[in-house]
Formats: C-alpha cells, sequence, structure tokens
C-alpha cells in the first residue's frame, strides 16, 4: 500500500511514524512541546521543510555525485531552513522567538535527511514531495500529542486558553512542573510507541535475546 | 546513476552549480525579508517599553502609544542627559561590551552580576500635560541561569513603581518563569523603591507573602515559591540599576530638579 500516493502520504502518520517507529527527530521533540502552539508551528516547518529538500533532491538525484551526496544534501536543506527561518521571522515574530535556535536546528533534524536519503535518492519528485509531508505529518501528530499532555498537565491550558484553573491564579489545579521540563517528553513519547504497538503490534521488533529460564540475579563475587 | 557522475568534472560542476543556486536563494530571503524582520524586533522592544509603564491597550497600535514616549540618553556616571551618543542609534547591550563605552565592575559593586556597565543608558520618558508622568529604566542582571532583560518603570517622585517587566530571561518554566505572571507583576505596582527619605535602595523579594502586617511591606515584595535563586536575581537586579552604580545619581536629580 506504500506505493500509491495516498499510502505514501499516510502510512508515515502511524504505520511507519518518523519518531515512534523510525525513532528519528526526538531531540527537537523534546525541546518545542512545552505548548500546542510551537508544537504546531514547528510541525508544519519541518513538514515544510521535508517536502521540498525532498522534491529538490530527487529533481537532481540522477546527477548527485556519490562521493558528495550528503553534502548536497545537507547544502539544499540547509538552505531551505535560513529560508524558512526568515520567514518566520518576518511574519510570525513571537513564534520564532519562543521557537528560537530550534528552528536553525531542523537542518540537523533526522527526519529529513533521513528521507531524503532513503526515499528520495530513489523515487521520483512527485512522491518524494508527497513523502516529506506525510513524514513530517508524522512528526506533527506525535509534537502535538506531547504537546497537549504537556501543555494540559504542565501549565493548565491548551493553546494558550486556561483549562484548569492554576493554584497561582487562584484556581484549584496545582501544575506538574515536570510536564515543562524536556525530561518529561522522552516518557510521553515513550507512552506514544507503546500505545501506537498496543494497537499495530507488527511493530514491534524480535526481542534481540531471551534471558533464560530460571535465571537468577546474584550479586556478582 | 552512472558512473560519470562520479568523475571530478561533474562532482566539481554539482557542487558549483549547487553553491550558486543556493547561495542566491538564501541572500534572496535575507534582503527580501529583511525590512519585516527589523520592524518587527522594533515593534517587539517598544511593546516591552508599553507594558512595563503599563500604557499597552489592546486594540490600539504600538506605534500610535510610543508616541507619547521620549527616549533620552542619560549618561549614568553623573546622572545628566547626554549627546555624546546618538539615542536613536544608541545600543545600550552592544556599548557594555566594549571597553571605550563601559567600566568593568568589582565583584562588590557588581550584584547584578553583569560583569561590565556602559556609560550611557537610554531611558523612556512619559509626559502627561507637559509633566514628567513615568521614567522607564532598561534593567538587567542575572537570575539562576540566565540574564534576565527587562524595564523598570517609575512614576514621575522617582520612588513609586509603575511596573515591572522581562522581556527576555531562561529562567525554568512553571518555577523562575513565573517572572512572566501577571499576577505575580501586579504586586509590583505602588511599591518604594527606596527608603524613606533617602536614596538607599530597599526593594527585596522576600520568602513568603507581603501582607498588610509584614513591616516595611511597602519596599517588600512575594518571593517566588520554588525560585530562590531568580528571586534573588531580580532583588539584586533591581537594587542594581536603582543604586548609586546604575541609575541612582539620575534619580536623585530628577528628585530634586524634576525633568
Amino acid at each position: 500500500m506504500s506505493d500509491t500516493p495516498k499510502g505514501v502520504l499516510i502510512s508515515p502518520i502511524f504505520t511507519n511514524n518518523p519518531i515512534a517507529l523510525q525513532i528519528l527527530g526526538i531531540c527537537s521533540a523534546l525541546a518545542v512541546t512545552t505548548n500546542m502552539g510551537t508544537a504546531v508551528v514547528m510541525g508544519v516547518a519541518v513538514s515544510f521543510v521535508t517536502a521540498f529538500s525532498s522534491m529538490f533532491i530527487s529533481m537532481i538525484r540522477n546527477h548527485i555525485p556519490s562521493s558528495i551526496r550528503i553534502i548536497v544534501q545537507m547544502t539544499i536543506i540547509a538552505s531551505l531552513v535560513i529560508v524558512v527561518d526568515q520567514l518566520l521571522k518576518a511574519y510570525a515574530y513571537d513564534t520564532s522567538k519562543q521557537l528560537s535556535v530550534f528552528v536553525g536546528l531542523i537542518i540537523t533534524n533526522c527526519i529529513v535527511m533521513g528521507r531524503a536519503e532513503a526515499y528520495a535518492m530513489k523515487n521520483g519528485p512527485v512522491m518524494s514531495f508527497i513523502d516529506g509531508i506525510g513524514n513530517g505529518l508524522g512528526y506533527t501528530v506525535v509534537l502535538l500529542f506531547v504537546g497537549f499532555v504537556r501543555e494540559l498537565f504542565g501549565s493548565g491550558s491548551l493553546f494558550g486558553i486556561q483549562i484548569l484553573e492554576k493554584i497561582n491564579d487562584g484556581g484549584w489545579y496545582l501544575p506538574n512542573g515536570l510536564m515543562l521540563l524536556p525530561p518529561s517528553a522522552f516518557f510521553i513519547i515513550a507512552g506514544f510507541i507503546w500505545l501506537i504497538r498496543t494497537w499495530q503490534p507488527a511493530q514491534n521488533e524480535a526481542a534481540e535475546f531471551k534471558i533464560t529460564a530460571n535465571t537468577q540475579a546474584k550479586e556478582a563475587v | 546513476m552512472s558512473s560519470s557522475n562520479d568523475s571530478i568534472k561533474k562532482t566539481l560542476t554539482v557542487a558549483l552549480l549547487l553553491c550558486i543556486v543556493c547561495s542566491v536563494i538564501v541572500s534572496g530571503a535575507a534582503v527580501v525579508f529583511k525590512a519585516q524582520q527589523l520592524e518587527n524586533v522594533d515593534l517587539d522592544r517598544k511593546s516591552n517599553i508599553l507594558a512595563a509603564a503599563g500604557l499597552l491597550e489592546p486594540g490600539k497600535s504600538v506605534d500610535e502609544l510610543f508616541a507619547q514616549i521620549k527616549p533620552k540618553v542619560v549618561d549614568l556616571n553623573t546622572g545628566e542627559y547626554t549627546d555624546a551618543v546618538d539615542v536613536n542609534t544608541y545600543n545600550q547591550l552592544k556599548a557594555a561590551k566594549e571597553p571605550s563605552l563601559s567600566k568593568a565592575l568589582t565583584s562588590a559593586e557588581d550584584i547584578a552580576s553583569i560583569k561590565r556597565r556602559e556609560h550611557y543608558a537610554t531611558v523612556y520618558l512619559v509626559e502627561k500635560d507637559g509633566q514628567l508622568d513615568r521614567i522607564i529604566l532598561p534593567v538587567r542582571g542575572s537570575g539562576l541561569w540566565s540574564t534576565l532583560h527587562g524595564f523598570l518603570a517609575l512614576e514621575a517622585d522617582a520612588n513609586t513603581v509603575v511596573g515591572l517587566g522581562f522581556y527576555q530571561h531562561a529562567e525554568t518554566p512553571g518555577l523562575g518563569g513565573e517572572v512572566d505572571n501577571p499576577k505575580w507583576k501586579a504586586l509590583w505596582p505602588g511599591k518604594k523603591v527606596f527608603e524613606e527619605g533617602s536614596m538607599t535602595p530597599a526593594i527585596t523579594l522576600i520568602k513568603g507573602s507581603v501582607d498588610a502586617s509584614t513591616p516595611n511591606g511597602e519596599h517588600k515584595i512575594d518571593g517566588l515559591s520554588g525560585a530562590t535563586l531568580t528571586s534573588r536575581g531580580v532583588s539584586n537586579l533591581v537594587q542594581y540599576w536603582v543604586g548609586g552604580e546604575g541609575f541612582g545619581p539620575y534619580l536623585s536629580k530628577i528628585r530634586k530638579e524634576g525633568v
């Protein structure tokens, strides 16, 4: 199913999610998910960059010398990211201030490079573009899920609209400070991966080793 | 893929063409968006100044509101207004790093941990019916993780606080980051910066909360719970900037002579 345009677009969202299955691009998912607003902008920015970099790389894939192909890919990705960064600074200044360095760090987001190397080098521009959008969406879904949990329990709000009245503001909800710090995203992403793999057990990898029966933990002598 | 792609000539050609195309795109984007970006930075700075002075009104344009504010450069050593630098182009934070425009602070002087202090600072004056109404001072100092940058607004008596707001910091969200909490910021207006009848900075953040029975409550503000170091940093930076090393000479002049 992943050969049709629709399959290429849909499958990265849950069945082949870049974060949950390919385990790519976790770093920025930790940093920009303290609230839904930044998560949305980051998701859109990454989708944009992945889609266009895959398209451009695919367009010139038959001319890229294999000795410098990684550099060629990086140059295209970096140029696109700078354009996005400039665009955000010009038209979404507040959000770009919140995202600060993380827009620039899209360059190092493994999803972009991973899709360029794994898909765009072997497929046509249109399909590569769709693949980029699909993977961007997969990334956005995870970001939104993490952002939802973190913003709701960390600040008691969603998209900046107060839902749980905080104690500091005279309400009843004591915000969970851990949710606002990066480590919480690790737990939530792990929870997301668990949910997806419970729903689609085919994603579970075969165990690399088994603990022998009757093994008892002993103190080292 | 043919093997001709890997010839030296082809490799160099592809690399060169790619570099040219990408650099044109990148510099094009930088040029096209530059004006809009500078406008945003300027707008952001103005709205921060307005917010500290409590003059920000939703629905009104920032530029329009900013028209009532007059920036002036003050020589921090003498407390006098000065023309030594152009008020429109002077960058105070850059000057603080320039040895010719700033001085190094000894550790006893440097309670706000800013290391160097510039000679000139830009203050923003709000006038009402020809009379000085509010003075807005740029302040900065170290909290726990970061330097907090903000504005402190005082009434024309150079003592009563109108507001304090930070536009840039990286304190812990939910703890030190609560310096942005409007509820906490609302505690500042009406507080007195100096001890009665002197120019000694008295304003501090205390542990716990201030109520009617707190002695000298007019100089005290609730500390941020769970953020002792950020609270201490805020205390120190406000004390530093209103003190003798900061705007002290300027403020005492205003008290004596008016504008």
